[in-house]
């Protein structure tokens, strides 16, 4: 039995140590937090700004490229962001399909058995992920995408035209020089998603990679000496497995994703960036502007994790 | 005070030179202390437009606005040269200029309402230093001959400007509907207008020319006819230093000044002389500092006016010498000309 005496202090007792430091860090994270609240406020009201919201109602009175909601500049600033989030939206859930493809594809060809494979899997890896996206991006428009012939030179296939203002599906036509169709993807779109899509497949195949040889040997072995094809080993046994180390790696990779759609200004896509950069410009209201920002795209990453732990909860082991 | 919050070392040091260096002057501008204590000008600018801020083969900035800049630093720090420049694109400039990133935006910026109320951006604006509309240009291949003929089509415009709200309104006007490519540069712009993207491209008619002048066959781009809107181009300040936004405005209007009195680069050392020796010559010795004190009043140095002058030359040097006949651009005085020969240059009295 230990005496009372002998007891560290209070202030070195493992059972209040951790809830005292915790504490001391709560309280300086707050002090910050009001000190900039404060600061900003100060300032905001030395300029005679306060936060306002009340202009998010009037007319925008600037036109969009490109929306699937109906836009015209009569409609208010909060629609105008709508419409800029759902185009934002269109961009990452369409990245979101390809990089997933185009990124496991890779990752497993870089364990094919074809050693030209494997060598353009990691040459593909190595490449794009060590260029800077914004540069991938202006590649993509102003080199690959604007050099595409336009008017009667376009390219013509049956239902499909391709032209320097986009792809255009169904029944293209050329009315006054310019393209028209009832399914249009601009120049600006495609542009975007495919800088993203094949930069983030690069970071996608390396999670793969990684996933798939996490697994051990023995099981591509054990599986073999059943007599199962490669393929089938890689669908039925090795990638169940892999899933369990793939799917948290991933979540950070669609979440870059979603963030990186911001450049879309870069090549002229009009996204939720492009449409607040306006309305700032008109509005000078840039704390305000700035806080949509921030709760959209928070919100949109926030909702790819919840749904990315949901997956991870079912591939996980399962112990009974 | 706003300042005493700010988390800005440089200001807060800059602050405490400026508390000790009044010149006895009385003026309270916690700018114009900070931009002595620091002893060098930030001047914001766009850095990419001939004729009005350039950086030549040289590395030296050059144009309209860089001469502002110049003739600020001149007033104020004695020294045209010592001006620090900060390219800025249209998006970021009023932010820099509103957390005291630069000192003064020399950037070709349109003067609106909304940017000059304190309810809006909460900028103070120095004179118009050049006067300006919203043009289009198009291919001279492409037959279009006026803004009706874009209808339907996509024009290249640079984002965070007024040109994107006045497009809007004037194609609204005509009825015409168009696709707006919206930009964040003026690189990125032009560039997707060269490569055909757009059959036309909006802003500044002074812009235009300028952007002009660097493309692989000028005289294969056609500005329209159409003025989209006007565009007073003026330098700007914060709205929360008004010592500071009128020595500014003030620096601008004795280039206007100057040019009215015929008062050059050339001739400044010979009228200061004429003027120290001949009293009757008041008006003359009053703008030049030699009688009152009006400079004082601004909290700059009683001879203000010739050190502008020196540094720069009179306003219609600078317009000639960056924009006008001789330069590339060889732009038309204009609008620009003195109110004496019927232009909108106008500076009120030195009095």
């Amino acid at each position: 039995m230990t005496s009372r005496s002998s007891a560290p202090p209070w202030w070195r007792n493992r059972r209040y140590l951790p809830w005292l430091v915790q504490g001391v860090v709560a309280l300086a994270v707050g002090v910050v937090v009001a000190f900039l609240l404060t600061n900003l406020l100060l300032n905001l009201t030395a300029r005679g700004l306060l936060l306002s919201w009340s202009w998010l109602g009037q007319p925008a009175g600037f036109d969009l490229a490109e929306t699937i909601l109906p836009f015209d500049a009569s409609l208010p600033y909060w629609w105008a962001m709508l419409a800029g989030l759902v185009n934002t939206l269109r961009v990452v859930i369409a990245g979101l399909v390809g990089a997933t493809v185009l990124g496991t594809l890779i990752g497993t060809a870089s364990f094919s058995s074809n050693g030209l494979l494997r060598g353009l899997a990691r040459v593909y890896v190595e490449v794009i992920r060590n260029i800077p996206l914004l540069l991938q991006l202006i590649f993509w428009y102003f080199v690959v995408f604007l050099a595409l012939p336009n008017g009667t030179d376009a390219i013509q296939l049956p239902g499909l035209v391709l032209a320097k203002s986009g792809l255009f599906l169904g029944d293209p036509q050329l009315v006054n020089g310019v393209w028209q169709a009832s399914l249009r993807f601009t120049v600006e779109f495609g542009a975007l998603l495919t800088g993203l899509v094949v930069y983030t497949a690069a970071f996608i195949a390396e999670v793969v990679r990684g996933g798939i040889a996490s697994v051990p040997k023995g099981q591509w072995e054990a599986a073999s000496s059943l007599g199962f094809t490669p393929l089938l080993t890689l669908k039925r046994i090795v990638l169940p497995q892999a899933l369990r180390v793939i799917v948290p790696g991933l979540n950070s990779q669609y979440i870059s994703l979603a963030k990186n759609s911001s450049l879309a200004v870069a090549c002229g896509f009009t996204d939720l960036y492009s449409v607040s950069e306006t309305t700032l410009n008109q509005t000078g209201r840039a704390v305000e502007v700035m806080l949509i920002l921030l709760g959209s795209y928070l919100v949109i990453d926030l909702v790819i994790s919840a749904l990315m732990n949901g997956l991870n909860g079912l591939v996980q082991l399962k112990e009974r | 005070m706003p300042a005493r919050f700010t988390f800005t070392i440089p200001l807060l040091a800059a602050l405490a030179l400026g508390g000790c260096a009044g010149d006895g002057s009385g003026i309270q501008s916690q700018k114009m202390a900070a931009i002595k204590g620091r002893g060098t000008l930030n001047c914001g600018v766009d850095g990419k437009l001939p004729g009005f801020s350039f950086v030549g083969s040289d590395g030296r900035y050059s144009g309209l606005d860089v001469d502002i800049c110049k003739a600020t630093a001149a007033a104020v720090l004695g020294d045209p040269a010592k001006v620090t420049y900060r390219d800025l694109s249209s998006t970021e400039r009023f932010a820099a200029l509103g957390s005291g990133e630069v000192d003064l935006l020399s950037r070709n910026t349109t003067m609106t309402l909304s940017r000059d109320a304190p309810g809006g951006n909460a900028l103070a604006f120095a004179p118009t230093t050049f006067f300006d509309g919203q043009a289009v240009m198009v291919p001279a291949s492409s037959g279009i001959k006026s803004l009706k003929d874009v209808a339907g089509k996509p024009i290249c415009v640079e984002t965070g400007t007024s040109t994107e709200l006045n497009l809007a309104d004037r194609m609204r006007e005509l009825n015409a509907t168009y696709t707006p490519l919206k930009f964040q540069s003026g690189d990125q712009t032009f560039a997707a207008y060269l490569q055909g993207r757009c059959v036309a491209v909006t802003s500044d008619r002074s812009q235009l020319a300028a952007k002009r002048t660097g493309f692989p066959n000028p005289a294969e781009h056609l500005l329209l006819p159409d003025m989209l809107s006007k565009e007073p181009l003026n330098p700007a300040t914060i709205n929360a230093d008004p010592a500071w936004a009128d020595a500014v405005r003030w620096v601008v209007y004795s280039l206007i000044q100057a040019e009215e009195m015929g008062i050059t680069a050339a001739n400044i050392d010979a009228k200061l002389a004429e003027a120290k020796a001949n009293k009757n010559l008041a008006q003359l010795r009053r703008f030049l500092g030699v009688d009152g004190d009006l400079g004082k009043q601004l909290g700059l140095p009683a001879d203000f006016v010739v050190k502008t002058v020196k540094a720069v030359g009179n306003y219609g040097e600078v317009f000639e010498r960056n924009v006008g006949q001789g330069s590339p651009l060889k732009l038309e005085r204009g609008v620009n000309q003195q109110w004496l020969k019927g232009g909108l240059m106008y500076s009120p009295p030195f009095l």
